[in-house]
């Protein structure tokens, strides 16, 4: 009941809802980047929402199935093959023992989800099976799946969906991609000018765009309030005294170029914040390639609860139509 | 001056207590993350303390966060009236100061650094008006520190000196970061010097490296059987200048699994601390050297 490693792709991990509870001592919650993509391979055959799949950016493994099985995939538009013939994504695709599953080009999206019937097996760690590579911890030895590996499955505890995943119940981001932000943090270090160019500029996902943070460039500096760096602080504008880092949190250090951080986020550091990316956007910054532009889009606290309650109301009809 | 309120996102809260350092900001930090906690306020799920300031994730479907804030608030209310005192553990640290290791790193990195020609360490004696590298690693190892923060990554402890504003070390970062620090390197940026738990990226300048496991996911090191993260925000540590022998000594010890951290369980009271703060610092290093 394994899934052997033929080829790992780029940076495969293990991943499921990730470890809540040891952000305090700089351990973050990880995680699938995208987790309705992940919840929905898992609904599609028949796991527990949050057990542990795969997550590949940009380039998919090669994995064979030494039983028979169950698989799913979802997240970015990537064709996916078994024994080299295309198959559905978005849908319960049966496996048999000794088939071998491989991956096309991307095409959309940065990150794909594969869920196998039972889920991927290996130790909990801290509550999560979440591969979380600078702490060594979770997955496989605390690492990215590599060739040879040997995946352990679980038993999966209901039969697949029937039904495929509609594209009208899949969530990936426009063009330009819209994030939602509520101001906040340390807003007050920047100017009222610098605060309405950094809603109306046009941004770039940067090439440093990884499981930690998503860095943008292309817009207009910041300008800062001026004021006398308070003891400690460090002497750049953009410092502040070492404070907590909330997940979603956008810094902007030297002023030019702003970093998400996302799941594997580090918890502290001295760089001040303009305000943090909506729990319900943070799926699609996953979704987000190099060079992709993207637009921060200001909302207040009501309009941030309104997008968690239509992502929650997403799921419930995910749900819904997979049960 | 009361605390500044604002949420990140639609899970958290962030408190800055203050926007400058200092230990009292600190203090109220804790004072008031414990709070937090004993508070047991459904839909919590972590509280973060950093130097002067706090982060509380919550879940919105659970807890609304402007109730969240209100709750928080009469904390404060309420911290603003309890002892100022703190029962945490003192822990002493052995470091050997300008070890092999972490020289070969400072000198491959060289051409990021402030001073190209010097180390970290006579760099950072020299703008801090310190004669020699001794007499700064003397001043570094001579008055305990609070752990104020633990975090940026896997377990790494920040670490601020208790000693009065005017004594307080500072040092630039690197100009430009480093690929690479050894583990449990003594690092120091700011006003906060902190340990690496983890071999990596760094910016803080180098001084030192202790031969201690700060951070075991292994779990196999007896000392971090209970938990693979050794430091808490609020334990106090001292820092023991060791040589050579014994950094070898000690590193066979807790590699063989063979050594326990000298720790002692105190009550921390802020007042008794800032009416006499070397005599209360030396009231500390006796504890730990009481057997």
């Amino acid at each position: 009941m394994t899934l052997k490693v033929h080829n790992p792709g780029l940076a495969t991990t293990i991943q499921d809802m990730g470890r809540p509870g040891y952000f305090h001592l700089g351990i973050p919650i990880g995680g699938a980047m995208d987790r309705l993509a992940l919840r929905s391979a898992n609904l599609l055959v028949g796991n527990d929402e949050t057990a542990a799949g795969l997550e590949a950016v940009f380039v998919g493994p090669t994995l064979e199935f030494t039983t028979d099985s169950c698989v799913a995939v979802t997240g970015a538009d990537m064709p996916v093959k078994l024994d080299g013939e295309e198959v559905p994504a978005n849908a319960a695709v049966p496996v048999r023992k000794g088939q071998v599953l491989s991956f096309g080009y991307l095409k959309a999206g940065a990150r794909i989800y594969i869920a196998v019937a039972g889920g991927i097996d290996v130790p909990v760690a801290l509550g999560s099976r979440s591969t979380y590579p600078i702490g060594a911890l979770g997955g496989i030895d605390g690492r990215a799946i590599a060739k040879g590996d040997e995946l352990p499955l679980g038993t999966p505890p209901r039969a697949p969906a029937r039904q495929p995943l509609p594209d009208t119940l899949r969530r990936m981001p426009g063009s330009p991609a819209a994030l939602r932000v509520l101001p906040g943090l340390y807003w007050h270090r920047i100017t009222e000018a610098a605060g309405k160019n950094f809603f109306d500029d046009e941004w770039k996902v940067a090439p440093e765009a990884d499981r930690m943070g998503y860095r943008f460039r292309g817009g207009r500096p910041v300008e800062f309030v001026e004021r006398e760096q308070p003891f400690g602080a460090g002497s750049d504008p953009s410092n502040i005294v070492d404070s907590c880092y909330p997940y979603g949190s956008i810094q902007v250090p030297g002023g030019t170029e702003p970093i998400v951080l996302h799941r594997d986020a580090v918890s502290g550091g001295g760089y001040f914040m303009v305000g943090t990316v909506v729990s319900a956007d943070m799926d699609l910054i996953g979704q987000l390639q190099p060079h992709m532009p993207a637009r921060f889009v200001k909302v207040d606290m009501e309009g941030a609860l309104q997008a968690r309650a239509d992502r929650r109301a997403l799921m419930d009809r995910i749900r819904a139509h997979l049960a | 001056m009361g605390a500044r309120y604002t949420f990140g996102g639609d899970e958290h809260l962030f408190v800055e207590v203050d926007e400058e350092m200092s230990l009292g900001a600190f203090f109220k930090s804790m004072s008031m993350t414990n709070g937090v906690k004993e508070a047991g306020l459904k839909g919590i799920t972590e509280i973060c303390p950093a130097n002067a300031s706090f982060q509380i994730k919550f879940d919105p479907d659970v807890i609304h966060p402007e109730k969240v804030k209100a709750a928080v608030q009469e904390i404060e209310q309420a911290a603003g009236n309890a002892e100022p005192v703190l029962n945490t553990r003192l822990i002493e640290v052995p470091v050997f100061y300008n070890d092999p290791w972490t020289h070969e790193t400072l000198m491959r990195f060289r051409e990021r650094h402030q001073d190209p020609n010097g180390t970290d360490l006579d760099y950072a004696a020299r703008i801090n008006g310190y004669d020699s590298a001794e007499a700064f690693i003397k001043a570094h190892s001579a008055a305990p520190w609070f752990v104020s923060m633990v975090g940026f990554v896997s377990g790494l402890p920040f670490m601020y000196q208790m000693v009065d504003r005017a004594r307080q070390i500072q040092v630039p970062k690197y100009l430009r970061p480093r690929t690479d620090t050894p583990k449990q390197t003594v690092g120091y940026g700011g006003c906060f010097s902190c340990i690496y738990s983890v071999r990596g990226a760094g910016g803080y300048q180098m001084f030192g490296i202790t031969p201690l496991t700060i951070f075991d996911p292994t779990q196999k090191t007896p000392y971090l059987s209970d938990f693979m993260v050794f430091f808490r925000p609020g334990d106090i540590v001292s820092f023991k200048s060791i040589d050579r022998a014994e950094y070898d000594a000690t590193l066979a010890d807790v590699e063989a699994g063979r050594y326990s951290p000298k720790i002692r369980d105190v009550r921390f009271d802020l007042r008794e601390f800032e009416r006499d703060i070397d005599g209360y610092n030396a009231k500390l290093e006796g504890l730990l050297n009481d057997a």
